[in-house]
């Protein structure tokens, strides 16, 4: 029965060959999945969050006298932080994305019906949809007589009397698919809010994984709760001399209060996802980790290999073989190890992709990570395996003719 | 014999010195980065009032209307009502017991020059500090006499005495926390306990302290500003008095199991005759979770770091595997050389003792550098942002771990090619030369 000599010589080294078999195919099932994680929070990274990034500083304050009148000490402060050469507008406001600060709100389509979805309530003073640089694609921003107090000394009661929203697309969507969504009701408290506008994307206070991460419900409510966000527009140039202008004008209108939290929205964002990012790394270190080790692990091995049989490639040489084949020799060896550890691993990548759906709510693989995992895997096996194939291929014809 | 072999190790393992650096080098990282994973895990996981949490459990009642979505997370909303946490408080049926949630205050320092600042702390009911033992440095806690009296008397902990008061302890004094004089009565001890267990488990569980204590009924009283999570189902009325949301925790002590089952028995009595009177329709018995048991069901430890434990796994079996395929390759080398030793008497052991050092040689130094890769992947770990960064020390327990993992790993590498080119034939291996 004819035997393909790379075959046959394979048999001769059963163990050696399964060892390599299996570390390449976990080495492509680990491969595969890391990179899916890394794609997946790379991507986590860079969603939009609606808002103008580049051009937001903020600062929250805290008014400490006893007989405050937030209301009134807003729109005084505002005032000031207007006047700061560089702010284009100002708004104060509860929630920003990334900011942790969330009130969500069960949003039913009826009254006292059951809550269709969560919904953040971002709520700020006139002028806030500009001041974020939100993108109204539909409707109109609010009218001075829609804004009513937020009422947070009683519970934040503001929230049944609200008489108009503006919601993102995606909330919009699930609440009336299919529909117009101007003019229709929602429910975010007791009674009824006209939905006026629509903007295009607005994420949440805290990342969501899917559409939830955008269900938000702009509301025309002014904060009145001694601790606040005063946001700035700005050019993106300007953004620090706002920001260290806006600590000193506000502690000179009133002393008496506490500044806490003064960043550009950039910070805000970075040290959000600074976790994140850290997890990148750690995730693309590994897996590069795990391709040096294979490489040089079949590296070593096809040294070892090599040297083992010096005397039978002098021989092949002897009787006429040319460099050209003993080099295509080694590398068509290694292809063959290497594709079927690849093919081993292909099923290893989806068990270990479905023990991760089950335990940390992983999406399943698309196929072309582990088309590109095993054709870099192959790549890498006849990158490691050239230079002893080269040195194979320099081996004398003489050598045949020599002991041992 | 065993010197003789392990000279001979080296010099077998110098002949490929590239090979063998990169052989430690492999067994080095993965050692290095499970270490790593498994130090903070286990510091992670570690209980964070020993000696106590076996008594200290968390009653769990589902107040919420029926068609109140099951969350996604458990961990959401096991919080309990004021009313709840009033009638468990004053039925007392456990050896002690204690509502809290968490506050924000300004505080004024005494000197009017001093700007005032923000300092995270709680507001608790008066067994708090003996049911969870907190160390006092001076003074004590409050009586429920003071409870009852929405008493202004705050303890505070240690490094807020000190930005306050200096060296000397604060008892007596009076400091201002929002609008209102409060007298301390108590000065703890630096009590951190890691994670903050009796607080809602966020991400925040690990790194966070509490600086100030002060009467829960105070803090509703005068209305100040609470933090955390508030979960809500319906409205009207005050809704941190209410019966129709959920943000305190609740915690008690029962010494033994006999306790525990009659609380659990309590519990149920208390919810049936709730549902009497027309609440709690969801049906969902109540619960009562001892500590170790509550921070596993809260979900302590992120999903991250269990990727990253596994990932770590993978990475040592990958170079394990690695390690075992050049072994063998380079022992299957020799067989001539093997041959000979055999042909002259040696038996199949001497072989196997001599390979057997060669790997352990390896071994052995993989360990080594893993170790030092492992506290250097702990000072990266430190310098992280996370709550939990300053934790991840490795104890004895866990320097002892990498030492049995390394020599573990690296004998089970080693083995297996040692006994495979221990079995060369003699006569065979000396025909073919």
């Amino acid at each position: 029965m004819f035997r393909s000599p790379i075959i046959a010589s394979l048999t001769r080294h059963k163990l050696t060959t399964l060892l390599l078999v299996l570390q390449v195919s976990l080495t492509c099932a680990i491969v595969c999945n890391v990179a899916f994680m890394i794609a997946h929070r790379a991507a986590q990274l860079h969603t939009a969050s609606g808002v103008a990034e580049d051009e937001l500083v903020m600062i929250d304050s805290t008014d400490l006298d006893q007989d405050a009148q937030p209301l009134a000490r807003h729109d005084a402060d505002l005032a000031a932080l207007r006047t700061i050469p560089g702010v284009r507008s100002a708004a104060a406001v509860d929630a920003l994305p990334y900011n942790h600060n969330d009130w969500g709100n069960g949003i039913g389509i009826a009254k006292d019906a059951p809550a269709r979805a969560v919904a953040t309530a971002f709520n700020g003073t006139p002028g806030e949809l500009a001041t974020l640089g939100l993108h109204l694609v539909a409707g109109r921003d609010f009218h001075a007589d829609e804004y009513v107090p937020m009422d947070s000394a009683h519970d934040w009661s503001g929230i049944d009397h609200v008489p108009a929203a503006i919601v993102t697309r995606s909330l919009a969507d699930l609440l009336f698919p299919g529909q117009d969504p101007l003019g229709k009701s929602i429910y975010p408290g007791d009674n009824a809010a006209r939905i006026v506008g629509v903007v295009d994307h607005l994420a949440r206070p805290y990342l969501h994984e899917d559409a939830s991460n955008e269900y938000a419900t702009l509301l025309p409510m002014l904060p009145d709760s001694n601790t606040v966000t005063y946001v700035m527009r700005t050019a993106a140039s300007d953004r620090s001399d706002v920001l260290k202008r806006a600590a000193d004008v506000l502690n000179r209108l009133h002393g008496n209060r506490i500044l806490r939290h003064a960043r550009t929205f950039a910070e805000l964002r970075s040290s959000y996802f600074e976790h994140s990012r850290t997890m990148i790394g750690l995730l693309l270190a590994a897996a590069l980790g795990l391709l040096a080790v294979t490489a040089i692990g079949i590296a070593g091995l096809v040294n070892f290999w090599v040297q083992q049989r010096r005397r039978s490639i002098g021989i092949r040489r002897a009787v006429g073989a040319t460099r050209g084949d003993i080099l295509r020799y080694f590398l068509g060896e290694n292809l063959l190890i290497v594709g079927c550890g690849v093919a081993v691993g292909s099923l290893l990548t989806y068990a270990l992709n479905a023990l991760l759906m089950v335990h940390d709510e992983q999406a399943r693989l698309p196929p072309i990570y582990l088309m590109i995992g095993a054709a870099a895997l192959c790549m890498l096996g006849q990158l490691a395996v050239l230079g002893p194939a080269v040195r194979a291929a320099a081996v004398p014809p003489v050598t045949a003719t020599r002991s041992g | 014999m065993p010197g003789y072999y392990f000279l001979l190790a080296i010099l077998s393992l110098k002949r490929n010195k590239v090979i063998t650096a990169l052989m430690i080098v492999a067994i080095g990282l993965g050692i290095g980065a499970s270490m790593t994973m498994m130090t903070v895990l286990h510091v992670m996981s570690d209980d964070p009032l020993p000696g106590r949490s076996a008594q200290l459990f968390v009653p769990v009642i589902d107040p919420k209307p029926v068609h109140e979505d099951k969350p996604a997370r458990a961990a959401a909303d096991d919080d309990l009502t004021w009313p709840d946490a009033a009638y468990l408080l004053h039925a007392a049926r456990a050896d002690k017991q204690a509502a809290m949630a968490a506050g924000i205050l300004p505080i004024q320092p005494q000197q009017a020059t001093a700007h005032p600042f923000f300092e995270s702390g709680r507001y608790v009911t008066a067994d708090f500090f003996s049911m969870f033992g907190t160390p006092f440095a001076a003074g004590r806690g409050w009586t429920q006499q003071e409870d009852q009296d929405h008493a202004r008397v705050v303890v505070l902990n240690a490094a807020l005495n000190r930005k306050l008061f200096g060296a000397a302890s604060g008892v007596g004094q009076v400091i201002r926390l929002k609008n209102t004089d409060f007298r301390v009565v108590g000065v703890l001890d630096n009590w951190q306990p890691q994670p903050v267990f009796y607080a809602q488990i966020d991400e925040h569980a690990f790194g966070e302290d509490d600086q100030f204590f002060l009467p829960l009924q105070t803090a509703l009283e005068l209305k100040l500003e609470f933090a955390g999570r508030m979960m809500c189902w319906g409205s009207g009325g005050d809704s941190r008095s209410s019966d129709h949301c959920s943000w305190l925790q609740f915690w008690v002590q029962l010494s033994t199991p006999a306790k525990a089952s009659a609380y659990r028995d309590f519990l149920s009595g208390y919810v049936q005759d709730q549902r009497a009177r027309g609440r709690f329709p969801r049906h969902v018995e109540p619960h009562l979770y001892n500590l170790m048991d509550w921070l596993a069901f809260q979900h302590l430890i992120p999903d991250d770091l269990q990727v990253q434990l596994w990932l770590a796994f993978g990475f040592l079996g990958v170079c394990m595997l690695n390690i075992v395929g050049l072994l063998l390759a380079k022992f299957l080398r020799r067989s001539g050389e093997l041959g000979v030793r055999r042909a002259l008497g040696a038996r199949r052991r001497d072989l196997f003792l001599q390979l057997g050092i060669e790997s352990s040689v390896i071994g052995v130094a993989g360990g080594l550098l893993g170790l030092a890769l492992a506290e250097l992947g702990l000072w990266s770990v430190r310098q992280q942002p996370d709550g939990y960064a300053h934790l991840a020390r490795m104890d004895l327990a866990m320097l002892a771990g990498t030492f049995v993992l390394a020599i573990a790993a690296s004998v089970i590498a080693g083995l297996l090619p040692a006994w495979r080119a221990c079995n060369v034939a003699p006569a065979l291996q000396l025909k073919t030369q």
